[in-house]
């Protein structure tokens, strides 16, 4: 009964579900294979798959549990990639006969100005929000819409290809045999779980999510805290743009990262983290980024065209909704009880 | 949404009676500075760019933007009860494509189709208002699943874009109505027009519009005061659809096709002008009036930067949302010196 309560446990019970439904759908689903000293296979995929929405759902996780919510996470993630794709650029030089890939500007000062920028996105909402006082989804509006254009501006309205082999590594390598995506989400996740589990840092999150005002009085700095949790959110859009970037060897100003933001609320809010603020689940975010991800391959593999993916998320959000309404359960309980016209059960 | 999301969601402290008077001018000032700012751009407009200055290219705003224009009224009503709807872009969509479907592919009659993508698009709003109302679900997210789902069913009906060739469509998509001398409107213009003058006299002279800016001001005043909150918020979320789908009707004069890929992004588009147009987001205080000229004031950053020609459209983007920037600014400090 116990373990009915944890607050982990439908999420995963969905994420087990759909993985099972996979695999009855497709029998070599769960098979695992060996080659060229990797992991192959559809889970293997799907890990892969899910680790930019992944990293921008952590991030997305302590801003709505500060009471905020990031909406223009998607349009950071086109500025970082336009940002590294631009740097790196790269051509093919052939000198003295042997071709050799050149970029424009050295790889890691191209990633840290790409991050940089990122996180000085997040900065600059965090500082209309916390500083300012503007509602977070109104202040990351302005940036969801000017960040568009500011991501065509950095790559010139075109789609920058990226000829410089050394940064594929970043979105289709492999280490140690599993997927590098996947391993830089899990690092970031571990880091982030070490910060707000191992030090006073979540606590102080959680403070401030459910109670803003009383939060200051006891003494938290509780803008700082939310400023920080916006840094941080575009930091990891950051590192998610440099993945989808560096997976597709290519940056479009207009349509990396296009409704991410939505999909990573859906994740942080498939992983019970309510939007109110307050509790927050980091594990459960990466769940949610699993289910969504899951979600899609099985779709893909009915072979029905991927956008009508969007009917179904919009059915899971909805179903996920009513449960968390205790108007909802009200009405469900009161109909275990009493049978009403069958009506009111459908709405 | 404001309740939920933002920071200031303590109610307001209640106003003393005598200051009231300098307070409701203080009302206005949002919706002045965009009258003003609009003017303004057109006069710069105007003096830069030969041309520029003719009824053609100020009509053309509108023509130009007339499902816009549509979508904002019903968006303003949204936002001033405090609400908030991400699928009006997604509705407009649908109704594209199904009016687009309906009439090409079944042969049915405009008489009969539009008809019913503005009662579909009625009803998609009313089950969503009643989602929000009845179990107190947060509109931002309500809409958002709408959105997605208004979306998906685009693509069920087809990934491809559906052109319409039916004589009726084409007619009325060619026909104008001359205003002066050679200038002329669009249809879709005049329905815009319309639906400003309906939107105006809705919210101020009609119970339904009292009770939305009463929802805006304080929800759990007005169910104090005895009005009719619950029907009201599901009528605004229909009303949001309806105006949608007669966006989308006028889009889809405007395109003479259904694509699942119209209007994409339209719900910001929309939310801009609204927040341009001087209507605050904590909600309670707007003007249809001022959404007019809030999309005018999107079409001429538009005009201004095609006429200029040595800019990018991306500037678009980046200008609207300086834009937004500046107006909720403008908000913050007006909402600061209220409370």
């Amino acid at each position: 009964m116990k373990l009915l309560q944890h607050r982990l446990f439908w999420p995963v019970v969905t994420l087990v579900l759909l993985l099972a439904v996979n695999a009855a759908v497709n029998s070599s689903f769960l098979r695992l294979a060996v080659r060229d000293g990797h992991l192959y296979g559809s889970l293997v995929d799907i890990l892969k798959g899910a680790a930019p929405l992944g990293l921008v759902a952590l991030g997305m996780t302590l801003v709505i549990a500060t009471r905020g919510i990031d909406i223009s996470v998607g349009a950071v993630v086109a500025i970082a990639g336009g940002v590294a794709a631009w740097m790196i650029g790269g051509s093919l030089v052939i000198h003295d006969g042997v071709s050799t890939y050149v970029s424009r500007f050295p790889m890691p000062l191209a990633i840290v100005c790409a991050l940089a920028v990122a996180a000085l996105c997040g900065a600059w909402n965090g500082a209309l929000v916390a500083w300012v006082g503007m509602q977070p989804i109104i202040a990351t509006l302005v940036l969801m819409v000017a960040g568009r254009g500011i991501a065509q501006l950095i790559t010139n309205g075109q789609i920058i290809t990226v000829y410089y082999a050394p940064f594929f590594f970043v979105g289709n390598g492999y280490w140690a045999g599993l997927p590098f995506p996947f391993l830089l989400a899990a690092a970031v996740f571990l880091v982030m779980a070490w910060l707000v589990r191992r030090t006073a840092l979540g606590l102080f999150i959680e403070a401030v999510g459910i109670n803003p005002a009383a939060a200051h009085l006891a003494g938290l700095p509780a803008r700082r805290i939310t400023f920080w949790a916006y840094v941080f959110c575009g930091l990891c859009a950051g590192i998610a743009g440099l993945v989808v970037s560096s997976t597709v060897k290519s940056a479009d100003g207009n349509n990396a990262g296009l409704l991410m933001e939505l999909d990573a609320i859906l994740a942080v809010t498939l992983g019970g983290t309510s939007l109110t603020g307050g509790r927050f689940s980091l594990a459960g975010s990466a769940i949610g980024a699993l289910i969504i991800q899951t979600l899609t391959y099985l779709i893909y593999s009915f072979g029905v065209p991927p956008e009508v993916n969007l009917v179904v998320k919009a059915a899971v959000v909805f179903a996920v909704m009513l449960l968390q309404s205790p108007e909802f359960r009200r009405t469900l309980a009161q109909l275990a009880r009493r049978p009403l016209p069958a009506q009111e059960a459908t709405r | 949404m404001s309740a939920d999301l933002s920071l200031q969601a303590e109610p307001r402290s209640l106003p003393s009676a005598p200051p009231r008077r300098r307070r409701l001018d203080r009302k206005y000032v949002p919706l002045l500075v965009t009258v003003t700012l609009f003017c303004a751009m057109a006069a710069l407009g105007s003096v830069m760019y030969t041309g520029f200055f003719s009824a053609q290219v100020f009509l053309n705003l509108l023509i130009d933007n007339a499902f816009l224009c549509i979508v904002a009224v019903g968006m303003t009503f949204v936002i001033v009860s405090g609400g908030i709807d991400l699928s009006v872009g997604s509705v407009v969509a649908l109704t594209t494509m199904v009016s687009a479907a309906l009439v090409q592919q079944q042969h049915w009659s405009p008489g009969v189709v539009i008809p019913l993508v503005l009662c579909m698009g009625a009803a998609f709003g009313a089950v969503m208002g009643l989602l929000i109302e009845r179990f107190r679900l947060q509109p931002f997210l309500v809409t958002l699943a709408g959105m997605f789902l208004a979306r998906g069913l685009c693509y069920l009906i087809s990934i491809d874009s559906i052109s319409i060739s039916n004589p009726f469509y084409s007619a009325v998509s060619q026909l104008r109505f001359p205003v002066w001398a050679d200038a002329s409107l669009s249809v879709g213009a005049v329905i815009a027009l319309a639906m400003v003058a309906i939107g105006t006299w809705a919210a101020h002279y009609t119970q339904f519009g009292r009770t939305v800016y009463a929802i805006g001001g304080n929800e759990q005043s007005a169910v104090l005061m005895g009005l009719p909150v619950r029907s009201t918020l599901v009528g605004v979320y229909a009303f949001s659809g309806f105006c949608s789908a007669l966006g989308g009707v006028v889009f889809t004069f405007y395109m003479l096709s259904g694509y699942g890929l119209h209007a994409v992004g339209m719900e910001l588009d929309a939310i801009a002008a609204v927040v341009i147009g001087g209507t605050l987001l904590s909600g309670g205080v707007g003007y249809v009036f001022g959404s007019l000229f809030g999309v005018l004031m999107l079409g001429i950053i538009q005009t201004l930067i095609m006429f200029d020609g040595t800019l990018s459209s991306w500037w678009t983007r980046i200008a609207i949302g300086a834009l937004l920037l500046v107006f909720c600014l403008l908000q913050r400090a007006f909402e600061r010196k209220r409370t």
